[in-house]
């Protein structure tokens, strides 16, 4: 069982000013087995959301509450949430110079596992999850994301996300910025992970519908101004194709002011 | 005769024939000698020690008489020869000349130079290590140490510093045409030492000097290595690692002179500095005299802060004087702690304090990475695990 639930969350980002309130009031659960696509315009706040489950410093929850399974995440530490279960592939992976890929993800599986996986089975796992991502085996002496082009930091959030198997993930815009070969080996990826894990449940970030050819949401919302303004079926995915987001933007200002 | 053909014979220390203001002839810009009063007293405001907290020097820049000595002990191999002499050795002086008053504070008040000498052609394969031992709290000590890789030798050497009180020396890299020298300064004082050192290394034709300072304990310690290349074809890396905690004044000033054409050099220097106060200063001279045709030179200082109220300061400076070089750069950076770096690491389930220490170790993993000495890596990275822990990272 794997539930995430966001009950009313509001979300301010610090910045050098003021506090700027981005999320005005999140309602949103993901039950087990279920992937639920979020889809809104750049600024709705969508990494926002992202962020403020995963725990990033830069985000002040102002109210509200975040839930795995019933237990509170947000008074829980980065490190922690993480090892509860949740997952988050990032639009913008961070490059850790000097560290390098191999030892980074030994270091969070051993994390997540609650204990170092055995070297030899480990070494094999890793091989094969890279190798169902087209990543060629000389990634694992790079530095963690340094100097890799977009797709390659997306193919390598997947990589995490299989080999940490997570509750919960939340994948912010791992389309972005991928040709259609590798969008479609990342889509495979996410699906794999969906059968080999059929409790997980995946919240699908993104600003375009072309994933979702790719990847069959159950629920489809609308972000618009920091709040989900409208959710349905796979069929709002193809009226947001259609139409784009113009017929939300206007409570986004409204939301906003 | 590499720098032997300063103006001053090294007895000079004793008979000081040249008087007063004497520039000597190889050291393009700077005024050198042995003579103490040939410098002024500094007052803070000099170039030259503008940095340098003068307060807690221990009068080493204002004639501290010698009130303890500084044990150096010596673990080589059969075939290097270790040798304490007196101050009228005739060698004393190969390597280079103070530069400094405290530098020539040591010359003059030094009793006995150790000289470690690796014989012509005579490959030494494990490491030689020199220990130096400070000479205790409250305790003021002059030394001397000269390592002499003759003609196409070879050898790696780990300087070891240790305990307490206040110590300045001079320690000269004398390296002959085809030498090869690796040589590992460890800083590793307790709390209260005060450390100066003037490094004065000097390179006959082709030969290699890979040096790499590596400072971690004492309370202020200043050292000033110069690269001086007799003779074309030479090529010196110079690294540095350094990890300064509360308090801590850890500072290094490189100058590399390119007299002569067709050498290289090669500068790396980090450090990371935690706790309040921590402070670390990086002069990065480097001078390329008209001579120095087909010079490639290029130096990096890095300084990453790991928490408020820690101050780095870096000074590179590149002077070329000819046109026909083969490349010449540097680059310096002061940065802070990554909260974005930290903040991937953690949501991937790493606890922070790992999170943080494999930033620092990936901080400083491109200078152990060119650290060739298995021995030598893993002390090394043994003691960036202990700074790590003690200041809780
Ligand atoms: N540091 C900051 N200072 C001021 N405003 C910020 C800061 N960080 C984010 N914002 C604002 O918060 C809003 C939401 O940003 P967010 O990144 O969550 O949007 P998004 O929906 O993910 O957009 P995109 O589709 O472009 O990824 C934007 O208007 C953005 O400009
Ligand atoms: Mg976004």
């Amino acid at each position: 069982m794997s539930t995430l639930q966001i009950k009313d969350l509001h979300v301010s980002v610090l910045t050098d000013e003021a506090p700027k309130q981005i999320l005005h009031g999140v309602d949103l659960t993901v039950r087990p087995g279920e992937t639920q696509a979020m889809m809104g315009p750049n600024g709705s706040g969508k990494s926002t959301l992202a962020y403020s489950i995963a725990g990033h410093p830069r985000y002040e929850v102002t109210s509200g509450e975040v839930l795995l399974d019933g237990e509170d995440v947000l008074s829980m530490p980065v490190d922690q949430r993480a090892r509860a279960g949740l997952f988050l592939a990032m639009q913008y992976p961070v490059e850790v110079p000097g560290v390098s890929m191999s030892n980074f993800l030994r270091s969070a599986a051993t994390a997540v596992r609650g204990e170092a996986p055995k070297l030899r089975t480990w070494v094999k796992e890793v091989k094969q999850a890279m190798s169902e991502l087209d990543i060629d085996p000389s990634f694992a002496d790079r530095s963690v994301n340094e100097g890799f082009s977009g797709g390659e930091k997306k193919r390598h959030e997947i990589l995490q996300l299989s080999l940490l198997a997570p509750k919960i993930a939340v994948l912010d815009e791992t389309d972005s910025g991928l040709d259609i070969d590798a969008l479609r080996v990342v889509s495979r990826g996410v699906n794999r992970f969906q059968e080999q894990h059929t409790d997980a449940g995946v919240l699908l970030i993104t600003h375009y519908t072309r994933i979702l050819r790719h990847i069959t949401p159950d629920v489809v919302h609308v972000f618009a101004g920091g709040r989900i303004v409208e959710s349905g079926g796979a069929e709002l995915a193809h009226e947001l194709e259609e139409h784009g987001y113009d017929r939300f933007t206007p409570k986004q200002e409204v939301a906003a002011s | 005769m590499t720098a032997a053909s300063t103006p001053t014979a090294p007895d000079g220390l004793v008979t000081r024939s040249h008087g007063g203001n004497v520039p000597t002839a190889s050291r393009g810009l700077r005024f050198t000698s042995y003579d103490v009063d040939a410098f002024e007293v500094p007052g803070g405001r000099e170039e030259d020690w503008r940095f340098t907290p003068l307060r807690r020097l221990r009068n080493l820049h204002k004639g501290a008489a010698s009130t303890g000595t500084a044990t150096v002990s010596v673990d080589a191999p059969r075939e290097v020869s270790v040798a304490t002499v007196g101050r009228d050795d005739p060698r004393l002086g190969d390597g280079g000349v103070p530069a400094d008053r405290v530098a020539a504070q040591a010359w003059s008040s030094f009793t006995a130079a150790t000289v470690v000498t690796v014989p012509t052609e005579q490959r030494v394969a494990d490491p030689i290590t020199v220990t130096v031992t400070g000479p205790g709290v409250d305790k003021v000590a002059y030394g001397h140490l000269q390592l002499r890789i003759e003609a196409f030798a070879e050898a790696v050497v780990v300087i070891d510093h240790r305990g307490s009180g206040a110590y300045a020396e001079n320690v000269e890299f004398v390296l002959a045409d085809g030498a090869r020298l690796t040589v590992v300064g460890v800083q590793d004082w307790a709390d209260d030492a005060v450390h100066v050192a003037a490094q004065h290394a000097s390179l006959g034709r082709d030969a290699v000097l890979r040096a790499t300072a590596v400072s971690l304990g004492g309370s202020l310690v200043r050292q000033a290595p110069t690269v001086t290349f007799s003779q074309p074809g030479a090529d010196a890396e110079l690294l540095g690692l350094c990890f300064a905690d509360d308090g801590q004044h850890l500072e290094h000033r490189l100058l590399i002179d390119h007299a002569v054409p067709h050498c290289k050099s090669n500068v790396v220097y980090k450090a990371a500095l935690q706790g309040e106060a921590a402070h670390t200063v990086w002069i990065g001279d480097v001078l390329i005299q008209a001579e120095a045709e087909g010079t490639e030179t290029f130096e990096l200082n890095r300084n990453l802060l790991l928490t408020d109220g820690a101050r780095a300061d870096s000074v590179p400076n590149l002077e070329i004087e000819t046109g026909e070089i083969a490349g010449a750069g540097h680059a310096s950076a002061t940065g802070r702690f990554d909260d974005d770096q930290l903040f991937y690491l953690t949501s991937r389930g790493i606890p922070e304090d790992q999170a943080r220490r494999l930033v620092v170790r990936g901080f400083f993993g491109e200078i152990l990475q060119r650290i060739t000495v298995p021995e030598v890596r893993e002390r090394l990275t043994a003691a960036i695990e202990a700074e790590l822990e003690a200041v809780g990272a």
